[in-house]
């Protein structure tokens, strides 16, 4: 027991903390990062945390709330994204490209006015890596009613979001208007990077965002199942890598420990790669009909 | 001052002509990954005490290798934001290991221009000359594969091979500017201006030639930006890129909205007419 589970790893509170926060981000991600990855927007979904960190470092100069700023920052980015946004995939990644680089740009100016205001360091690496073992707790009820909020748009704009996923022309000729669906589904992937960002750092945002999405999409065919595989595979990484990395202060111990992001990560892209094992045997193309099977669903 | 200039030129035609490709291929998410998951390459190097400049290369020439090969099974985006944030989640592994956090981290992304020595000067300078070359030769191919993949197939070039040629010229072309200039800038670069000139002209040899002045407009408008300001160049030299695409975007416009003799032609038709063209 005590080689899984070093002392007090059940009675710390930013544990608790962690695997509350860690748990909700990975399900909100997961359910999103499905339709992300069915729609090519990966990239997108990646750029908005870096988007949204500009706005933690906006924030942190004004003086103003982080989630305030990680929120209107990705706001601001997929309404930008969205608005340049072109219905070909090569357009869309410019503008993609386009809304980070200015992003970026803006987050170097407020790094170096936070510097010059303050003599906090620390901060651009707490923005960019986070710190999911150093959460406020008092953050969970606003990070789980947005995270509920986002769940509810993506399972009420589902049928026609899934049309105008798979196809564009089909979903207009029903009726469907594919870019107000295109801009909600933009909307609600910024709202959950914003969140899981502020709440486990950048880099495990869009790794939770993708990674459980793309394995699952490698192992079913069937989206409401791969969004289930998806939820239950990055609720289950997120707890796995928490505790190892609660226990690697232990094993490693002269040392500091080694960061949660970096556990969480290695299992989810072992778990990518695990997938991609079995489907090599079948030569079938599993994007393809994925797309038929949905379609005629 | 005088080194900042000369770099800045260097990597803004390297930036121009590498970066037309990046925007006619999509490939605007690899040129953002490779650059930035590489400083994990350097925070091991650091963590080992050997030359960071080793690290980054063996990272980004990997970042390249595994991008092209996980990638032939189909979701290239998905698969370069995992590899983005392995490479990530490594550095962040190496970083807590390590007693230097901030400034490296700092300097890395956003890069020192400013703080250029002769010595940094020729790594960067051949390195870029092997990418424009690389460029120059694999011009006609690339071209075909980017525009009309049907008949380069049939010609029998092999997409596969020229996607994983191109990410290492790629890598090439950022990996080595990214102590210098920071992964920010080199990336920044890359996206604003080229898509900025395509869309001024549908000829390729002038969109690039058009690409690569704009890059260095972009470069010396933010170092004397900055050198006035007092702003980092990484902010000024994004929103010039940004401002030449906006630019590029509003001249074709303004051409489509003057060739189309109806000016009451609704949004939807003249948004149809953007992403046709």
């Amino acid at each position: 027991m005590h080689v899984l589970f070093e002392p007090g790893f059940f009675s710390s509170g930013p544990v608790h903390v962690a695997l509350a926060v860690g748990g909700v981000s990975a399900l909100v991600c997961a359910v999103v990062g499905v339709f992300t990855v069915m729609r090519g927007q990966s990239f997108a979904g990646h750029a908005l945390s870096d988007v949204a960190t500009t706005g933690g470092s906006g924030a942190f100069y004004f003086g103003a709330s982080p989630l305030v700023g990680f929120l209107s920052a990705g706001v601001m980015g997929a309404g930008a994204m969205e608005l340049i946004g072109v219905e070909r995939l090569r357009g869309r990644d410019v503008a993609t490209g386009v809304v980070l680089g200015f992003a970026t740009g803006l987050s170097a100016l407020f790094l170096y006015l936070d510097s010059t205001k303050s003599a906090v360091t620390g901060v651009s690496q707490q923005v960019l890596f986070g710190s999911i073992f150093s959460l406020d707790p008092s953050t969970i009820p606003l990070v789980s009613a947005l995270s509920a909020l986002t769940l509810l748009v993506v399972v009420v704009i589902y049928r026609p979001l899934l049309l105008s996923s798979v196809s564009p022309d089909l979903a207009a000729a029903r009726g469907v208007r594919v870019r107000l669906v295109g801009l909600l589904f933009m909307l609600s992937l910024a709202v959950a990077v914003g969140l899981s960002s502020i709440a486990i750092g950048s880099i495990l945002s869009t790794a939770l965002l993708i990674g459980p999405a793309a394995t699952a999409l490698r192992v079913t065919k069937n989206l409401r199942a791969a969004m289930a595989l998806a939820a239950s595979w990055g609720v289950l990484a997120t707890w796995l890598g928490v505790m190892c990395a609660y226990d690697s202060y232990y094993w490693l111990r002269p040392n500091p420990g080694l960061p949660v992001s970096f556990f969480i990560v290695g299992l989810i892209f072992v778990g990518y790669l695990g997938a991609g094992l079995p489907a090599r045997r079948r030569p079938s193309s599993t994007a393809s009909s994925l797309q038929l099977e949905s379609a005629s669903a | 001052m005088l080194n900042a200039w000369i770099i800045g030129s260097i990597v803004a035609i390297v930036a121009g002509v590498v970066g037309f490709f990046v925007v006619m291929r999509g490939a605007a998410f690899a040129a953002h990954a490779i650059p930035n998951g590489a400083f994990a390459g350097a925070a091991g190097a650091n963590l080992v005490s050997i030359n960071p400049l080793f690290g980054l290369g063996v990272f980004s020439l990997v970042a390249a290798l595994g991008i092209a090969r996980l990638s032939r099974r189909g979701r290239a985006d998905a698969v370069t934001a995992l590899a983005l944030m392995v490479m990530l989640a490594l550095g962040a592994a190496f970083l807590s290991q390590s007693t230097e956090y901030e400034p490296a981290i700092f300097s890395l992304l956003f890069g020192e221009i400013l703080g250029v020595s002769n010595a940094q000067l020729w790594p960067v300078l051949a390195l870029g000359a092997i990418s424009v070359a690389a460029v120059a030769v694999l011009y006609r191919r690339l071209l075909l594969c980017s525009l009309v993949p049907e008949i380069a197939a049939a010609r029998g070039l092999r997409p596969e091979r020229l996607n994983l040629v191109f990410l290492l010229v790629l890598a090439c072309a950022t990996t080595m500017t990214v102590p210098v200039v920071g992964a920010l800038l080199i990336f920044t670069l890359m996206i604003g201006p080229p898509a900025g000139a395509r869309c001024l002209s549908d000829r390729a040899p002038v969109a690039m030639l058009l690409s690569v002045l704009s890059a260095l407009a972009t470069i010396w408008g933010a170092l004397a930006c900055s050198f006035t300001t007092n702003w980092p160049v990484g902010f000024w030299v994004g929103t010039l890129s940004a401002a030449w695409f906006v630019f590029g975007r509003l001249v074709r416009w303004w051409r489509l909205a003057r060739a189309t003799p109806r000016p009451s032609s609704s949004p939807r038709a003249r948004d149809g007419a953007l992403a046709r063209a």
